[in-house]
């Protein structure tokens, strides 16, 4: 967050955040993604839509290498962050996934008091030389997640215990909390209300400003809503991606056709 | 007719009554099993369990309440004055049952008549020689009181066993008269079998409930008696183990605190090596070891449970005892003067206990969602930032559940300590010293000639029931924990 937003509007002309290159993902023997180029840009919201299995979620996971705590997965190919090739070697995942960050289908809090969620990160990165300095960092990722006005009295109590989409939010305060380049979210809204859905909604369209966030969604209304980009998966292939106004008005490809138009999936 | 014979009686009559009632189930639907309402085997096992379940109830009741009204019977009958001086009713009791069973086999051997058996009235002096002769224990001389109670007795046990089995086949016979007259097409025997076995499960989870409770009252009476002979207070609160198995217990010292001592002291060496090996097996297994390490490594932990304590008894006597002995007793730091000690005990305790907290734990930090360590690499924690932070949070409830059970078991355990701790009853803080343990202590007590009349054996069930309640609270402890936890991070 140091480094200032250098243009106002994203756009295919500047660099991409993420770029990936001829990616492919087995599990075990199966081949889940086959040949995925894809170019992520910076503070823009991407949406990952397909039917069930097209392995958008394979995809989004690859960002952040969370696909290394599945033992059979392998991944090949290439994904640079920020020009660097992020499954070389030299990486270190754990620090990778401090600056990828990532909320979940299912809000997950820990069974901790709300602080301690929020000051979970922070802490195992020391970000914060004491007390104080942690208090402003949860305060501030609070606040930029939308909830600081329903919990500034409750940080004790635990964040198990708060409804769903208020838990969702405070996973993905959580995920600020690291000071993250990139956010993932793998289908943040699915086991919430509409109105916890459209609070979600509202504050990723917020944290545009600030992050680069991929949304893996099942509703073709959340993409159309939230979204700059758009991309479509279909039985393991990027099929089509291209500014949303253009996904949904006119798609290229006859399949992207018959799945915004409801005819599968 | 023995018992034997008449189970196989009954069960045959429910085998006929299966057959019949089939037959007849199929014979009225004319043969074609498509017009019944119930599979065939229904009707037959309807029937076979209306002739065997009622008959093996009034068996069983039969069996539990028959010698309590030949007790109360016989004690009747047994005039004040023949109880004797510093006896009781419950030993006159127990020397006319041994009389009655040394007519009955004296009958059985055909050193006496039936007839005699029923009716010797006169000369007891030769019927206690006879049956002595007859090989028969018979403590002392028979006197009349007795012989009388023990004819008696005998001819109440034979007609009420005889009784017995004509009511129990009489109630096989009618249950299966009745399971075939209900027979017909349109009978639902799937519905009346399903009923039944309910029943039969409902049976079987009872008798598991009243025999806890049959255990716990056989303590407490017992311990009630202990109690009247010997002061509580003693008890709970001496200082000193000392019974004297000479006297009626008069000398003897029965306080319990240095066993409950000894317990506590081994229990928690115990403890000490088995939670922290056993939970870092347990993380190790369920977070870091591959499927095939795990696949290799849970069974073989396992395993450790499955050894008999006894064999770790031995371990302990012969190889962890000794080994202390060669680093601590004379020839190493002198604090140790025999194999036999708290620490021998508590090591080769904690070893067994392994299994137990590693293989819960592990069931445990399974049930953590994956979600919890999701969220946790998601925010870049590495694995045992994790499981430090949030796994093992998460399964803490049901970890101390683990370890209050394993405590309990340590708690409760006696071969290792009989043989590894020694029998010294003793206050000390030193690991090294031999110590015993409440467990070690009720056997000692009741091993040997007891007299289950003076308070040196009956201590055995005020230390049982001691230990039932520690022990018991123990695990109420850890359920309510367990229970109170379990739903924190659903």
């Amino acid at each position: 967050m140091n480094e200032m937003p250098n243009l106002e509007q994203a756009s295919d002309m500047t660099a991409s955040k993420i770029s990936a290159k001829k990616v492919q993902v087995y599990y075990g023997a199966t081949h889940a993604i086959i040949d995925v180029d894809i170019e992520i840009q910076p503070r823009s919201v991407t949406a990952f839509i397909g039917p069930s299995g097209c392995g958008k979620s394979t995809f989004l996971r690859t960002l952040n290498r969370m696909n290394d705590t599945i033992d059979i997965c392998r991944v090949e190919g290439s994904i640079k962050i920020d020009g660097e090739d992020i499954y070389d070697a030299k990486v270190d995942p754990v620090q990778l996934r401090a600056k990828v960050g990532m909320v979940f289908q299912k809000p997950n809090p820990f069974p901790k008091s709300i602080y301690d969620n929020v000051a979970y990160g922070p802490r195992i990165h020391g970000m914060a030389r004491n007390k104080s300095q942690l208090d402003d960092i949860v305060v501030s990722s609070l606040q930029k997640a939308g909830l600081w006005e329903e919990v500034k009295n409750r940080l004790d109590e635990p964040g198990t215990g708060m409804s769903g989409g208020q838990q969702q939010r405070l996973c993905i305060a959580r995920a600020i909390a690291v000071s993250p380049e990139v956010i993932l979210m793998d289908e943040p809204c699915s086991a919430l209300d509409p109105i916890a859905t459209a609070k979600v909604e509202e504050l990723i369209d917020e944290l545009r400003e600030n992050y680069t966030i991929v949304i893996v969604t099942h509703s073709m209304q959340q993409a159309a809503r939230v979204s700059q980009r758009t991309a479509f998966f279909h039985l393991g292939i990027l099929v089509e991606e291209g500014s949303t106004e253009d996904i949904f008005t006119n798609p290229k490809d006859k399949r992207t056709q018959d799945y915004i138009t409801g005819r599968f999936g | 007719m023995s018992l034997f014979w008449l189970v196989v009686i009954v069960l045959a009559i429910a085998f006929v009554g299966y057959v019949a009632g089939r037959a007849r189930a199929l014979a009225s639907a004319g043969g074609d099993m498509r017009d019944l309402h119930s599979l065939p085997s229904y009707y037959g096992a309807n029937v076979a369990m209306k002739a065997a379940v009622p008959a093996f109830l009034i068996l069983v009741l039969w069996l539990l309440v028959q010698p309590f009204v030949i007790h109360s019977n016989i004690s009747g009958m047994i005039p004040e004055g023949s109880v004797g001086e510093g006896s009781s009713l419950g030993l006159v009791m127990a020397e006319v049952r041994r009389a009655a069973e040394g007519l009955d086999n004296a009958v059985a051997t055909g050193q006496m008549t039936d007839d005699f058996a029923r009716n010797a009235r006169a000369d007891f002096n030769d019927i206690t020689t006879r049956l002595k002769e007859a090989g028969q224990i018979v403590t002392s001389q028979i006197t009349q009181p007795i012989m009388r109670a023990a004819q008696s007795y005998r001819i109440m046990v034979s007609t009420g066993n005889l009784y017995m089995t004509i009511v129990v086949l009489l109630a096989a016979i009618a249950g299966g008269l009745w399971g075939i007259r209900e027979t017909n097409a349109e009978f639902r025997a799937r519905n009346t079998v399903e009923r039944g076995i309910r029943v039969i499960l409902f049976s079987a989870a009872l008798i598991a409930v009243l025999t806890t409770l049959g255990i716990v009252l056989s303590l407490v009476f017992n311990t009630v008696e202990f109690f009247r002979l010997y002061p509580a207070m003693d008890f709970f609160f001496g200082l000193t183990w000392s019974p004297s198995f000479s006297g009626r217990g008069g000398s003897s010292e029965l306080g319990i605190l240095p066993l409950l001592w000894g317990t506590f002291y081994i229990s928690f060496v115990a403890l000490a090596v088995a939670v922290p090996i056993g939970l870092f097996a347990a993380v190790y297994l369920s977070e870091y070891a591959g499927p095939k390490v795990r696949a290799v490594a849970k069974p073989l932990l396992e395993i450790l449970a499955g050894i008999p304590t006894i064999v770790y008894g031995l371990f302990a006597l012969l190889t962890v005892g000794p080994l202390l002995l060669s680093a601590f007793g004379d020839n190493g730091l002198g604090i140790m003067k025999a194999g036999t000690a708290v620490m021998t005990a508590g090591l080769v305790m904690g070893v067994m206990l392994i299994p137990f907290v590693s293989s819960l734990s592990d069931d445990i930090i399974n049930a953590v969602p994956q979600a919890m360590r999701d969220g946790s690499y998601g925010l870049g924690a590495t694995k045992s930032e994790t499981v430090k932070l949030v796994i093992l949070p998460a399964a803490l409830p049901g970890i101390v559940g683990a370890i209050l059970l394993a405590a309990s078991r340590a708690i409760g355990e006696t071969m290792i300590v009989v043989l590894g701790a020694g029998a010294a009853a003793r206050l000390s803080l030193n690991p090294f010293e031999a110590m015993t343990t409440v467990t070690a202590k009720i056997v000692s007590q009741l091993t040997g000639d007891a007299d289950f009349a003076s308070p040196v054996a009956l201590v055995a069930f005020a230390l049982g029931m001691t230990l039932f309640v520690v022990t018991l609270g123990l695990n109420i402890v850890a359920l309510y924990i367990v229970r109170k936890y379990r739903e924190q991070y659903d």
